[in-house]
């Protein structure tokens, strides 16, 4: 047993009718990893990370996340993750603060540490000028990293980001990266998916899913050597060629 | 040389204190496939939908196949194949109801365009009686592309059609375009904030916040790159990153996959960034002199005030 590992899953499974949406995945993921998780349309990554949210009920099969039951203790899972998508992130019609507010409230933070948080939050993304400015006014760039700022702002174990990068302009991408490397500098595992094949490179592991099976697991370099390919564009390509469904 | 197919000039559109279209202007050859490059915000959106007919520039004119946007949309609607970003057929009508709607819209039949969609339609046959709503994306991206063909358009306007679509897919839906101008002439305005769909593009414009940095083949505009461009890795390439910053010849350094894309400022060069890197302990140390990415140029190109926010 290693006492490092925050997500641990074994022959999760979910299926909808006949159809298989996860089929039997197993993987752990360790403090401060950034696990990349890749896969065409439709191979079950949507489906597999809502189980793990504790916002799914697997069909057979076992998770634990931050030490939680996804099954048995979904209301501790959430209390411990945080999550930011590229379609559900920030309240547009909040100001700076009532998003960091109101997210602090619903993760129970103290209104001190809200406080607190709030100001140290504001001066690392030099948004103090804006705190009272409504979120729908930023700039895409800053309302990114603002998302994920709020994402762990309760200081979760895991932070789950479900293709933060879409749309994003390619300074913005690489700096909303720097801030995914500093974060799991302090430990915080980072759980991403993602269409660009270069934020592949960026992960510790990387596994991509086929068809509801997890269809390779390791580093970027392994992943290349293994499938005697220059870059994980190709790695991809490979795997996902061989999908029948999507 | 035939009248281009889209003609935009000086086209503006604010939308109260936003500038979305800051007077844009460029031209669609009659065959082309013309890439609107951009992220989010960019103003491809609104110059789609003017194009479409479906908004109103506040300043400027578009003709469309000759015809012009503002007094001669009916005409137009006739001319354009219109792919909206967001998927917009209709859910609860099956695969073929839905072709069989916009057919007849279009006072057309299936049967009679048949050969402009048989490429892209074979791929979701099988599911024909299945409802739009119940299909994979991929899916639904193919039945939008058939849908938007079947009265035999002259120019499709495509918004981002391969948002949120992984590699696999994206590469089949370009081959698709690819065949639709081969093979069938259409004219293709397409836009993507995928920079390395830029390439796949005949020409393209790279657009932010509302204007174009530049407008010509991806190859002119890779190559017309001017600094000086260096690849750059070690065995330490989360301490790298800082220790390339902190070394005063370096104009610009981003990550790109497994390297780091650095620019060096005039009156510097590669050796001494190499013995700045050796002396702050790295080891395994590549440098190479690359050829600049669309990505790269972008880059350079876009106003990086609005984007480099310090973290």
């Amino acid at each position: 047993m290693n006492d490092n590992i925050v997500i641990r899953v074994e022959g999760l499974t979910k299926q909808f009718g006949n159809f298989v949406a996860v089929n039997h995945i197993s993987f752990d993921v360790s403090q401060g990893e950034i696990f990349g998780f890749l896969g065409a349309n439709g191979a079950g990554k949507t489906t597999a990370m809502r189980m793990l949210c504790g916002l799914s009920v697997p069909t057979s099969g076992h998770a634990t996340v931050a030490g939680y039951d996804v099954e048995r203790q979904p209301e501790l899972v959430k209390r411990n993750i945080g999550y930011m998508s590229q379609k559900f992130a920030l309240y547009d019609d909040l100001t700076v603060t009532e998003n960091l507010r109101l997210f602090g409230g619903i993760y129970r933070m103290s209104r001190r540490d809200i406080k607190l948080k709030t100001r140290q939050l504001l001066t690392e993304l030099n948004l103090t000028n804006e705190r009272n400015a409504m979120v729908r006014s930023l700039p895409l760039g800053w309302k990114q990293k603002l998302a994920f700022s709020l994402a762990i702002f309760h200081e979760p174990k895991i932070v789950f980001l479900d293709e933060p990068t879409g749309g994003v302009d390619p300074i913005t991408r690489r700096q909303f990266w720097e801030m995914i490397y500093r974060a799991a500098d302090r430990g915080i595992t980072v759980f991403v998916t993602t269409h660009y094949m270069d934020e592949a490179e960026y992960c510790d592991r990387v596994s991509i899913m086929v068809d509801g099976h997890i269809k390779a697991l390791d580093t970027p370099a392994m992943l290349k050597q293994m499938f005697n390919a220059p870059t994980m564009y190709d790695v991809f390509l490979a795997l996902a060629r061989q999908a029948t469904r999507g | 040389m035939d009248q281009p197919i889209v003609i935009v000039n000086d086209v503006r559109k604010r939308y109260r204190r936003v500038e979305a279209l800051r007077g844009v202007s460029m031209q669609v050859d009659e065959g082309e496939i013309f890439g609107l490059i951009g992220p989010d915000g960019a103003g491809k959106t609104s110059l789609l939908r003017i194009l479409a007919t479906l908004l109103l520039a506040d300043g400027g004119t578009a003709t469309v196949d000759g015809l012009d946007v503002r007094r001669d949309y009916r005409r137009i609607r006739q001319r354009i194949g219109y792919m909206p970003g967001r998927f917009s057929l209709y859910q609860d009508l099956t695969v073929q109801e839905n072709l069989e709607f916009f057919a007849t819209t279009f006072n057309t039949t299936i049967e009679h365009n048949r050969h402009l969609i048989d490429d892209i339609y074979q791929h979701i046959e099988r599911f024909k009686r299945r409802r739009a709503g119940k299909l994979s994306g991929g899916m639904k991206q193919k039945l939008a592309l058939c849908c938007a063909l079947i009265h035999a358009p002259r120019v499709l306007l495509l918004d981002e059609p391969t948002t949120g679509v992984d590699p696999v897919s994206r590469k089949e839906f370009w081959e698709m375009l690819f065949k639709l101008r081969d093979r069938h002439g259409i004219s293709i305005l397409v836009s993507t904030p995928y920079m390395d769909e830029a390439m796949k593009c005949d020409r393209i414009a790279l657009t932010q916040d509302g204007r174009f940095l530049t407008i010509n083949t991806p190859q002119a505009i890779t190559s017309s790159y001017a600094k000086s461009l260096w690849s750059v890795r070690s065995d330490r390439m989360h301490a790298l990153l800082d220790d390339l910053r902190q070394w005063p010849g370096a104009d610009t350094v981003f990550s790109f996959g497994e390297t780091y894309h650095v620019t060096i400022k005039n009156g510097h060069d590669s050796e001494q960034l190499r013995s700045h890197i050796a002396h702050r302990g790295h080891n395994d140390i590549h440098i190479e002199r690359i050829d600049a990415s669309i990505e790269d140029a972008f880059m350079a190109l876009g106003d990086n005030n609005t984007a480099n926010v310090t973290l």
